[in-house]
């Protein structure tokens, strides 16, 4: 047990060290969210009206609702940050010395996944301090509900990521990966709109964030701020995690997944 | 005592196979070149060997585990160094040591203990400091086979490690590891520079996926030059080959 451990801490030691030596992913990931939280959500503030929902017990402003998409989107470009940087390990060939461990596979990737989380955690409670400076501050103890459903959300997107980056042949291939993974799974979902207020425009594009698992990554994270228990949100988020991982334990099984299948045609 | 042994393992990509019936047994404390050309097989010998793939024909045994039953005891018994250099280049010598170390499920005093004997044996202990970038082909290449030694395993397999390096660094490594070979450890060294074997060492010939010869290198020669037998070999199976 303690080498698991071992392993664990030396994995988000080296993704934490990595993180804050890249200064630009460390500023982007703050600017981002900032930019879409002061400028884009100032304009729409006019433009959207919306209605009282749970967890919401009084009429809010459009920022104060976009913060909790904003979580999940940090997370999300987290974790193909992260799932990118697998997939150049793998090209470089230090992804070699995880998979040759005599720990097992699934262990070490779940530590990967686990140590991204950690630093999409430290990332979020950056955000909410930035905003709060900007007067967009949350319950007090919302920020502790917060925690566990961060932890749930970005190992999900993290398994996902992790998924993803079983898949993808070369590094080539990763810009591709992104506009049909991030803007989709982002745009059709209930981080910057309602689904009613969605369901208004097109009850299809309603029902596919309906089925979109960062949907209830959001909502999950919406609920928390509020103290408040989304088990819908935490069902669906907890099946989406357990679906992407095994996808990518398959993906990175020798005898199955990807690694065997980049083996085929010439070296 | 044999402590290695693959046996009628076979391997495809696609239609073409790439590993054909390869057997080899190999014992403690010697030093066996896997030797052949570039394309030979070599390569995803080592994969196989390293699990990275994984195949239904035959069998791959590593200290007397089997690498498809009990893969983390065979892994366990191994140490890798691969072609592709593996480092964090910006981290310090001692802090990738500890980063495998912990891989390896190794912490604290422990690491540390094997960590420094592994640098000790490969005279780099005074550079356990330096950030990896800062060091010099040589040095990286002597890093990743500290490395690969941390966990004391039993068989040490080397992808053509010497790829790149300047002639005295290639002579100090091919030297070093011949000398860990002596204190009981299997060196398993894929190469296809014929200058970098001993007369006394084990040599296998690879090439196109089979296994052409399994000897000593000063018997294969039988007098003549390593380079000239190793011609010989290949260039009869091309022929071979080529009469159908």
């Amino acid at each position: 047990m303690k080498s698991y451990l071992t392993a664990l801490q030396a994995i988000v030691f080296r993704e934490g060290w990595r993180f804050i030596n890249q200064r630009s992913r460390f500023f982007a990931a703050l600017v981002r969210p900032m930019v879409w939280l002061v400028v884009f959500a100032a304009g729409f503030r006019a433009a959207l009206g919306l209605s009282i929902i749970p967890p919401y017990q009084t009429y809010i402003t459009y920022e104060v609702y976009i913060v909790p998409g904003l979580c999940g989107m940090i997370q999300l470009f987290n974790a193909m940050q992260s799932s990118l940087s697998l997939v150049y390990d793998r090209e470089m060939g230090s992804m070699r010395l995880l998979l040759t461990s005599p720990l097992p596979r699934g262990w070490l990737l779940f530590c990967k996944i686990l140590a991204g989380t950690i630093v999409s955690i430290v990332q979020v409670y950056v955000f909410l301090a930035l905003a709060a400076l900007f007067g967009i501050d949350m319950p007090a103890m919302g920020y502790v509900y917060l925690f566990p459903a961060l932890v749930l959300s970005g190992l999900m997107l993290g398994a996902l990521g992790l998924f993803i980056s079983s898949t993808i042949r070369q590094l080539e291939n990763f810009a591709g990966v992104m506009n049909f993974v991030i803007f989709p799974m982002f745009f059709l979902s209930s981080a910057l709109y309602p689904l009613w207020k969605m369901a208004e425009s097109s009850p299809l594009l309603r029902d596919i964030c309906a089925f979109n698992p960062f949907t209830y990554a959001v909502e999950l994270i919406r609920f928390s701020l509020y103290g408040q228990f989304n088990g819908a949100a935490l069902m669906w988020v907890a099946l989406s995690f357990a679906v992407f991982m095994t996808g990518a334990l398959i993906g990175y099984d020798p005898a199955r997944g990807m690694l065997r299948h980049r083996a085929v045609g010439p070296k | 005592m044999t402590i290695f042994s693959v046996r009628n393992v076979s391997y495809s990509y696609g239609p073409k196979k790439a590993l054909d019936d390869v057997t080899i047994d190999l014992e403690a404390g010697r030093f066996c070149a896997l030797l052949g050309p570039n394309g030979a097989g070599k390569s995803t010998l080592f994969n196989l060997l390293t699990r990275l793939f994984v195949t239904r024909e035959g069998s791959i045994r590593i200290a007397g585990h089997d690498l498809a039953r009990e893969p983390r005891k065979a892994l366990a018994a191994l140490g890798v160094v691969f072609q592709q250099p593996t480092l964090d280049l910006d981290m310090s010598v001692a802090w990738n040591l500890k980063y495998f170390a912990a891989l390896q499920g190794l912490s604290g005093a422990h690491a540390k203990k094997r960590i420094d004997a592994a640098l000790a044996r490969l005279d780099m202990s005074e550079r356990a400091r330096e950030k990896v970038r800062e060091l010099n082909g040589g040095h990286r290449r002597r890093m990743e086979i500290a490395r690969a030694l941390i966990h004391e395993p039993k068989v040490l397999l080397l992808d053509e490690p010497t790829v790149g390096l300047d002639i005295e660094s290639r002579i100090a490594i091919t030297d070093h590891v011949h000398d860990l070979s002596q204190t009981g450890l299997l060196v398993f060294w894929a190469t296809h520079l014929v200058d970098e074997i001993r007369p006394s060492d084990d040599v296998v010939v690879l090439h196109r996926g089979r296994i052409l010869k399994h000897e000593r290198a000063d018997s294969l020669c039988a007098g003549g030059r390593l380079q000239d037998a190793f011609k010989a070999l290949t260039s009869r199976q091309q022929a071979e080959v080529d009469a159908g």
